[in-house]
């Protein structure tokens, strides 16, 4: 009917509004930091001893555990998966350093073996590395759902603590000065500059892992994987390789966490850590990661642990009953999570709009090549 | 005389829907200008455009999912405006869309009765009368698909044929298809355009969108071009031809290109020894068998064959993804059939995959980030990757393969499907390889970014790259290829050298026999 031809194109629309700052996509993009900020204003004027370096401390000493197994299962999330089995396996590694440092007697021999502080965090890291590495190869390998494999570690690691230990607790962890394994205490207990060492250890394995994400290839690795397995592997990378690693890194950090937790109470119980699992996926969601797989960054996640943590011990500073504070914690998780939704579909439409856009531009350059 | 003739003369179709100066704007954004047509009751319309033309712009609006701007659909002679999609329907007026909203776990009685179960009286569900319904629907469109049966056993044209026969049963007096046969086979496309002739007599109206031109010529009576949101041809079927179409689409000429010539095609590249790959359904049977290929360094091989003749089968084999049963694959002379899809690609031998959406792209890096993906050790210095020299690699890609983007930034998800199936040649191309493989480059890019992509890979040749594609599309076999390879059946029925003609092509492939 109508014929209508080039002439009709106009170019108007090129000017896509760039609109101002944008401040609601700021607070969504910073809000994890924003709610930390908001629960410090909160309980720093509902409370007079809230706001102190020393509290803080403490807090940050309590963040430590939550931030160590955070770190790890954002790995495992960043691939699309999930690690249920960290709780566990924090239980499992804690009581395991309380035995080494009690002395391990081999009867058939007749020998004590009382290994140093250091063997015994090297080889609780290692029986870390080893528990997620099941995971990893089951997951990996023979193509177990995630969920699964990691709640059947769930009860097998922590059957497996309550077998070591006969359901007992470690409680002298403090070494014999003549048997030279003196000095677990320090890693959860003492401070180093003025600031706990759990929180160094803290810091220390977010920096090695901040770097490990953005600067490796290996990094890149397991963001691609959890973006697209299939395209990742058809690119060349090793996505059997990357699960079972991720794996192992959130094995290791639990085991890490164990032993900053067993150095802090001074004690290894095989009960330790129950449900830690579920905090420290709140960690990883609350810091702005999809459980699809793909986003997340160490930053955010750290500031979801301290989120956690010092929401906690507020409602504790404050005297809110505990059962109030899961009521509180469990709103912050779910909240989180819808922010996350509105984030992605803002993303979403944004990049629809940019779309629009760049077809615009298409024309825009055709009809000047004309 | 006159009376006579006048009664052997069909009657002019009556117009049942108008769409007058449509435009639609996202924010300052114009998607869609001065659209202007009608859709015949009993005829097929169909939407021609580039992907971004506002094709899928416009059939959002006549179906109810957005409003438009301006402008007014005029449906039997009275303005009508839709809020919803279930207000287009209620108006009789239901879209098909290209992935299908069928729920695979149900049966076909089940998904054709979807939301609007018949009860009777006290809320039951009346399995029975449903059944019956349902069963007359198929029978009516000559697919007799048993009611019980699952949808996810139904083969892809059997489920858009229960996707018809819900509309059908919802009274559907338009029917919107998009890419109805992007997924269907030469057969099940017959068997499809022969329903659509079916709900022609029916006085069914039909919009229809396709990126395949030749297909929708056989079928449509009315052609609607859109070209960046204007409306720049419509015309009835009798006034054009496939050039008209693409002239308009494009708005210059077009041209797929010829084999790249004047200069010496190297030694052979790949070489594929007698490959049999079983097939996982189906024990003791092939996909691929006792199949042999050389390709030498500079020359491009096309595949031609229909959707199951074991074109992808082979292709992922060759790329290490599935691992043959029998035969060899030798890169550059060195057999390679051990190694995994990296080692593979280290030595030169990439694949860029059929569904770029499934497994070519990463949707959530950024354009830059998948365009590097398959060669990060390029920029890695003592393990930590090189901010710098990754940008300078993205920017040299994105120049070098000419994707419109605002920059490796970008989210993979704002480029076009030309510009995306740019991105994962790029990727590959990156690694500097030896020799790609493509399979079905050309699938939902349009006919623009098709040039260029045929361009880059006859530049690709001439510096000595070896590439083999395959596509469904006979003319594109005519192209930029050295050879012509037809397969069927997992073997390869026939070679011919560019002077072939379609109708060679087509009857090696077995098209003939199915038609």
């Amino acid at each position: 009917m109508s014929y209508q031809n080039m002439s009709h194109h106009n170019n108007n629309a090129l000017q896509v509004e760039k609109g101002s700052i944008d401040i609601v996509k700021i607070l969504l993009e910073g809000r994890a930091f924003f709610a930390l900020i908001v629960i410090i204003i909160v309980f720093s004027m509902l409370s007079p001893v809230y706001f102190s370096t020393g509290n803080f401390l403490t807090m940050s000493s309590h963040v430590a555990v939550f931030g160590l197994l955070g770190i790890g299962m954002l790995f495992v999330i960043l691939t699309g998966g999930i690690d249920l089995s960290v709780g566990s396996t924090l239980a499992l590694c804690g009581v395991f350093a309380g035995m080494l440092l009690e002395g391990v007697e081999i009867e058939a021999f007749n020998l004590a073996f009382f290994p140093s502080v250091w063997v015994v965090v090297v080889l609780t890291c290692l029986l870390g590395g080893l528990v997620g590495a099941i995971n990893g190869v089951l997951v990996a390998y023979f193509k177990v759902p995630a969920f699964v494999a990691t709640l059947g570690m769930l009860y097998v690691a922590r059957g497996a603590a309550l077998l070591l230990t006969d359901g007992l607790t470690f409680n002298s962890l403090s070494g014999d000065p003549a048997l030279g394994n003196t000095g677990f205490e320090w890693l959860g207990f003492n401070k180093l500059f003025d600031i706990p060492v759990g929180v160094l250890i803290l810091f220390c394995a977010a920096v090695i892992c901040m770097l490990a994400l953005s600067r490796t290839p290996f990094g890149r690795w397991i963001y691609s994987t959890g973006g697209n397995a299939r395209a990742a592997e058809l690119s060349g990378v090793p996505v059997n390789r990357v699960k079972l690693s991720v794996y192992i890194i959130s094995g290791v950090c639990a085991a890490l966490a164990g032993i900053v937790l067993a150095s802090q109470l001074t004690s290894a119980g095989p009960t330790a850590g129950t449900t830690y699992e579920l905090t420290a996926i709140a960690a990883v969601v609350i810091g702005g990661a999809s459980l699809m797989g793909g986003r997340g960054t160490v930053r955010n996640t750290l500031l979801g642990a301290f989120v956690i943590g010092f929401l906690a011990d507020g409602l504790v500073i404050i005297g809110v009953s505990a059962y109030w504070q899961m009521v509180f914690t469990g709103s912050v998780i779910v909240f989180a999570v819808m922010l996350n939704n509105v984030q992605y579909s803002a993303k979403h439409k944004s990049s629809q709009q940019a779309e629009k856009t760049a077809e615009i531009k298409r024309e825009g350059s055709r009809a000047s090549a004309t | 005389m006159n009376i006579d003739r006048s009664t052997v003369e069909v009657a002019p179709p009556e117009v049942i829907l108008s769409a007058r100066n449509i435009e639609k704007r996202f924010g300052a954004v114009q998607a869609l200008k001065e659209v202007n047509f009608d859709i015949y009751r009993g005829q097929v319309t169909t939407l021609f455009g580039e992907n971004g033309a506002g094709k899928s712009t416009l059939m959002k609006i006549l179906s109810g999912v957005i409003a438009q701007t301006a402008g007014e659909i005029v449906l039997e002679g009275e303005s009508v405006s839709f809020s919803s999609p279930s207000d287009a329907e209620a108006l009789g007026i239901t879209i098909i869309h290209q992935e299908l909203s069928l729920a695979s776990n149900l049966n076909v009685r089940d998904n054709i009765f979807m939301g609007r179960e018949l009860t009777k009286g006290r809320g039951s569900v009346d399995y029975k009368e449903e059944a019956r319904q349902a069963e007359l629907l198929m029978e009516e469109l000559d697919e007799p698909i048993h009611p019980l049966t699952l949808v996810e056993d139904l083969r892809v044209g059997q489920q858009q044929i229960v996707e018809i026969a819900r509309a059908l049963s919802k009274n559907s007096r338009i029917l919107i298809m998009d890419e109805p046969t992007s997924a269907l086979s030469a057969t099940e496309v017959e068997t499809l355009f022969k329903v659509v002739q079916d709900l022609k007599n029916k006085g069914v109206s039909i919009v229809y969108i396709s990126h395949h031109l030749e297909e929708a010529l056989q079928i449509t009576d009315h052609a609607v071009v859109l070209r960046d949101g204007v409306m720049t041809a419509y015309a009835p079927r009798s006034d054009i031809d496939l050039q008209w179409i693409v002239r308009h689409m494009v708005g210059e000429s077009f041209d797929l290109g010829s084999p790249p010539t004047g200069y010496e095609q190297g030694p052979t590249a790949l070489s594929i020894q007698n490959l049999y790959l079983s097939d996982d359904k189906v024990a003791g049977r092939y996909v691929v068998e006792d199949l042999s290929l050389d390709v030498r360094a500079g020359e491009i091989v096309c595949i031609y064959g229909l959707m199951g003749a074991g074109r992808t089968e082979l292709l992922e084999c060759v790329a290490g993804r599935t691992r043959q049963s029998k035969g060899d694959i030798l890169l550059n002379s060195t057999d390679v059939s051990h190694y995994n899809i990296a080692q593979r690609i280290e030595r030169g031998l990439v694949l860029v995959p059929e569904d770029r959406q499934r497994d070519g792209l990463v949707p959530t890096l950024s354009v830059g980030r998948n365009l590097s993906l398959a060669s990060i050790h390029a920029f890695t210095r003592k393990g930590l990757t090189s901010s710098s020299l990754e940008a300078e690699m993205i920017n040299s890609a994105i120049d070098k393969v000419h994707i419109k983007t605002d920059g490796g930034e970008a989210a993979i998800g704002s480029l076009s499907g030309g510009n995306q199936q740019k991105v994962v040649i790029g990727k590959m191309l990156a690694t500097h390889p030896d020799v790609i493989i493509l399979d079905e480059p050309s699938r939902g890019i349009d006919v623009g970014a098709k040039a260029e992509v045929f361009k880059l890979l006859s530049q690709g040749a001439r510096r000595g790259l070896a590439v083999v594609f395959t596509t469904s599309e006979v003319s594109e076999c005519l192209s930029i290829p050295h050879r012509v390879l037809v397969m069927s059946k997992g073997r390869i029925s026939a070679e011919f050298k560019p002077g072939v003609t379609k109708d060679e092509i087509m009857a090696a492939s077995g098209e003939s026999v199915a038609a």
